[in-house]
């Protein structure tokens, strides 16, 4: 790519240390008008820390940066802005009581006028909005906004304040595979405007879908930087992890009795349309069934029915064939159901504890960890040692404070927490959000291992890749309701991305011999 | 030079935090006291002095800790479950009540049998003061520093009433004091003819109980887990609207013991200013402890040391003793940044 468009961002021997962490280092990057750059590597690799060093959050150790030929003052996320860098954030910083329009003007005029020009700025908006494909609403407040409208408001955010430059922290990890294509749609007619941007992932395909150049990075440092089209899916994975790594291969087995078992169970939410709606639900032994669909369609409630949280308000729930009248966590654990919660940081592990009191925190009460009301804490230790062992934390001991280790030996803990003790039922909401490829794998093995040693199953993921490779039965959640199960072989990307949409009518094409009921099409 | 956080404080900096803090406090009130023309080194000195000079000095600080423990445990063993009492001082007078009432005559018992009730009834007294906030709040969210704070009025309101109608000493010349407490029910004195009661033992004593139950048994392992994330104990099946109602008890019990214990230790009856804002202190003595148990006797030491020396030394040079106020005020702000720093390291560059 000599000569060719304009360099709009030049990065120089970047680097960035946190302690003893060398989070970048000596990273260059050249960045030109019209390209899609994709940031790609595993959590830790220091993508966000980059694009954080970029935006002006963190001062580079050492490096300089330079956008549209001028250097950049470092550690001034405003100096980033008037140069005409744009960041969009994994987590929205839209203020909800808002509207779209507020939202986006907000801090763009000076606090001494008298009145704020609303029909201009309501002008300029919709020009830009019809520009580039970005559809919202700009009088809807941000709070009843779909995630996809969200993060199209962001953009817009972004592209109000004339950012020529964009930056995206995995813009798709909240979208639906059609909503990720509207994404790539904008992405295409921005850079045709001579817009550049760089999006940050840790997902193949959208590499491929959306990016011109790939530039990947490993444990802080650049390890490549390839032409998109010339290269591909296993070689970049490869450069990620550092060595190949091989899908997980599920053995053919045949299901069990019923584990667990969901009869017409209905959670209302306080307001308007319930939580989960009559929903039946299966999982045998020796089976994984996955629930597809985008986030707030009702997956949270099942995992909090399963997990004993929150009880129905009508329907059953039965584990191993007797009805659980009043669970509770506690009763839960007791029936033999191990849970892998959606958000390990908040509701999985105590961070400021020690190791070890976290890996007893679901059985404290057994003699063997405390006797009338005494801990014993050199038995608790003994077996929290074991743990760390057979499931490969790596941490300095069970005395090291839990908020200090990474998210994969987080969720490993979690893992050996409940999975040490032959669980029956398996609840595993996004086991593997957030965590990097290497991980994931471990976890992947974890459950298939329980899944043949007799466990059933049930993953609540919005990875569709990782449901496709897991589960034996898919089933779709959209507001509230489940799909009737579908066989994982019978079921497609781009057919689950429409059942994740409301589209229910596909299912007469996936199962042609059943009834849909009345109402669930959309 | 820039801030950034540390991921783990070491202990001789959580140790260093609180004795940087007092220095720093009492660097920023030297300039007060010089204000006032008095030479600062001395009237540090006499401060010193009158809090640990003599006999008399030392005992006069020990006696003021000991309601200070107390009310500083009873705010350390809340606040680690977040749960704000602001209410110390409300929970302390009606244990005292308790204490007047219960131990007032009304039993006949021996000593060995009444000093335990009375106490017992003082507690009692205290912890079903923060029971109620405690239950608004989990029940229905209601904020407790709001209800706590306010409480503490309600309470002194009624205790006034109290002493000038059903409590009223017949004895007592008209002053609004209660009738004193039976012979049986004082507390037996420490040292003899000084002021130190049996009170600062039990507070002792009670402060190793309670680190010891924090770090050893289910219930200080469940308090710890509710009060760093009572989302995930819940997750993993800990009762947390139990081990709340449980922290309310226990912390308002212990304030309630301090009222106790100084209308059974020190005062004999009770009067309106039983406590000079002991519930209050207790507070700034949990934060300079940064919650910690056995750290609160030192903090309170501390705090009764540097108001009993200001009461001395303000008898001998013109620096008034509401300088203590100001003093242990500005150690809970310094000991606040102190806690921010410690969490950071400076950086070059």
């Amino acid at each position: 790519m000599k000569g060719g468009p304009e360099v709009v961002l030049r990065l120089a021997g970047i680097s960035k240390r946190f302690g003893p962490l060398l989070a970048n280092d000596d990273i260059s990057l050249t960045l030109r008008a019209g390209e899609v750059l994709a940031l790609l590597g595993e959590n830790g690799a220091g993508k966000t820390t980059l694009m954080n060093i970029l935006f002006g959050h963190y001062v580079a150790d050492e490096g300089t940066i330079e956008a549209f030929g001028r250097p950049l003052p470092p550690g001034s996320p405003r100096a980033a802005l008037e140069a005409g860098i744009g960041m969009v954030h994994q987590h929205f910083t839209l203020a909800d009581n808002l509207s779209v329009l507020d939202n986006i003007a907000v801090g763009t005029e000076s606090l001494w006028r008298w009145r704020s020009d609303r029909g201009a700025a309501r002008r300029r908006l919709l020009d830009l909005s019809q520009r580039f494909g970005l559809e919202v609403r700009p009088d809807a407040p941000v709070g009843e906004l779909s995630v996809g409208e969200r993060q199209r408001a962001e953009i817009l955010k972004a592209l109000y304040r004339d950012a020529r430059i964009l930056i995206l922290d995995e813009p798709t990890a909240v979208l639906t595979p059609q909503e990720s294509a509207g994404l790539f749609e904008t992405l295409r007619k921005l850079t045709a405007d001579g817009l550049a941007v760089v999006f940050i992932s840790h997902k193949m395909n959208e590499v491929f879908a959306a990016s011109d150049t790939v530039a990947v990075l490993r444990a802080g440092k650049l390890v490549a930087t390839h032409a998109t089209a010339s290269t591909d899916r296993a070689k970049l994975a490869e450069l990620m992890v550092g060595r190949s790594v091989k899908p997980p291969a599920p053995a053919p087995l045949s299901p069990g009795e019923p584990v667990l078992e969901l009869a017409g169970v209905t959670v209302a939410s306080g307001h308007g349309r319930p939580l989960l709606d009559r929903v039946d639900l299966t999982v045998h032994r020796h089976q994984v069934v996955g629930i597809a669909g985008v986030s707030g369609n009702g997956q949270t409630a099942l995992a909090e029915l399963v997990s004993g949280l929150i009880r129905p308000d009508s329907g059953r729930l039965s584990l191993k064939g007797s009805v659980v009248e009043h669970g509770d966590p506690a009763d839960m654990v007791r029936r033999g159901v191990a849970r892998i919660p959606e958000d390990r940081h908040s509701a999985g592990l105590v961070g400021a504890m020690a190791v070890w009191e976290n890996l007893i925190a679901e059985r404290y009460h057994d003699s063997s960890f405390s006797r009338f009301g005494v801990l014993r804490r050199g038995a608790a230790r003994a077996y929290a040692r074991e743990v760390i062992e057979e499931f490969d934390v790596r941490c300095p001991g069970p005395d090291a404070r839990t908020q200090l280790l990474s998210g994969g030996n987080m969720q490993k803990l979690i893992l050996g927490r409940t999975l040490a003790h032959g669980p029956d039922l398996i609840l595993a909401s996004q086991p593997t959000r957030g965590l990097d490829i290497g991980a994931v794998s471990y976890v992947h093995s974890r459950l298939l291992d329980a899944r043949a040693a007799g466990a059933g199953v049930l993953l609540i993921s919005e990875d569709l890749d990782e449901i496709l490779a897991l589960a034996d039965c898919v089933t779709v959640a959209y507001h509230g309701r489940l799909t009737p199960l579908l066989p994982h072989d019978r079921v497609s990307v781009s057919q689950l991305g429409l059942l994740m949409a409301g589209h229910w009518d596909v299912l007469r094409d996936i199962l042609p011999e059943t009834q849909l009921e009345h109402g669930d099409a959309a | 030079m820039r801030l950034e956080p540390r991921t783990d404080t070491p202990l001789a900096l959580r140790l260093l935090a609180p004795v940087g803090a007092v220095v720093a406090a009492l660097a920023l009130c030297a300039l007060l006291v010089a204000w006032t023309g008095a030479p600062v080194l001395r009237a540090y000195g006499l401060l010193f002095e009158g809090a640990v000079g003599s006999r008399f000095a030392l005992t006069e600080t020990l006696t003021r800790a000991t309601p200070l423990i107390l009310t500083g445990l009873a705010a350390a063993v809340a606040f680690r479950a977040k749960l704000w009492n602001i209410g110390a001082e409300g929970q302390l007078y009606m244990g005292a009540l308790a204490a007047v009432v219960v131990g007032g005559g009304m039993l006949d018992l021996a000593a060995w049998a009444l000093i335990p009730v009375v106490m017992i009834a003082g507690m009692a007294a205290g912890g079903v003061t923060l029971l109620g906030p405690a239950m608004l709040k989990v029940r229905f969210g209601v904020d407790e520093v709001v209800t706590t704070l306010l409480l503490n009025f309600v309470v002194l309101l009624l205790v006034s009433l109290l002493l000038e109608g059903a409590l009223k000493d017949p004895m007592g010349m008209g002053w609004p004091q209660s009738a004193p407490v039976a012979e049986a029910a004082e507390l037996p004195k420490l040292v003899a003819r000084t002021r130190l009661h049996a009170g600062l033992a039990i507070a002792l004593g009670l402060s190793v109980l309670l680190w010891l139950i924090d770090t050893r048994t289910i219930w200080g392992y469940e308090n710890r887990a509710v009060g760093a994330n009572p989302r995930a104990a819940a997750f993993a099946g800990m009762p947390v609207t139990r081990v709340m109602l449980r922290t309310a008890l226990l912390s308002g019990g212990l304030a309630g013991l301090a009222g106790a214990a100084e209308v059974c230790g020190l005062k004999g009856y009770l009067t309106l200013d039983l406590s000079p804002g002991f519930g209050y202190s207790g507070i700034v003595v949990a934060m300079l402890a940064q919650l910690h148990p056995i750290g609160v006797v030192g903090a309170a030491l501390f705090i009764a040391g540097i108001f009993v020396g200001a009461d001395a030394m303000s008898r001998a040079m013109p620096v008034p003793n509401y300088i203590a106020d100001v003093l242990v005020a500005t150690s809970l702000l310094c000991m606040l940044v102190a806690g921010l720093l410690a969490r950071y390291r400076l950086r070059r560059g």
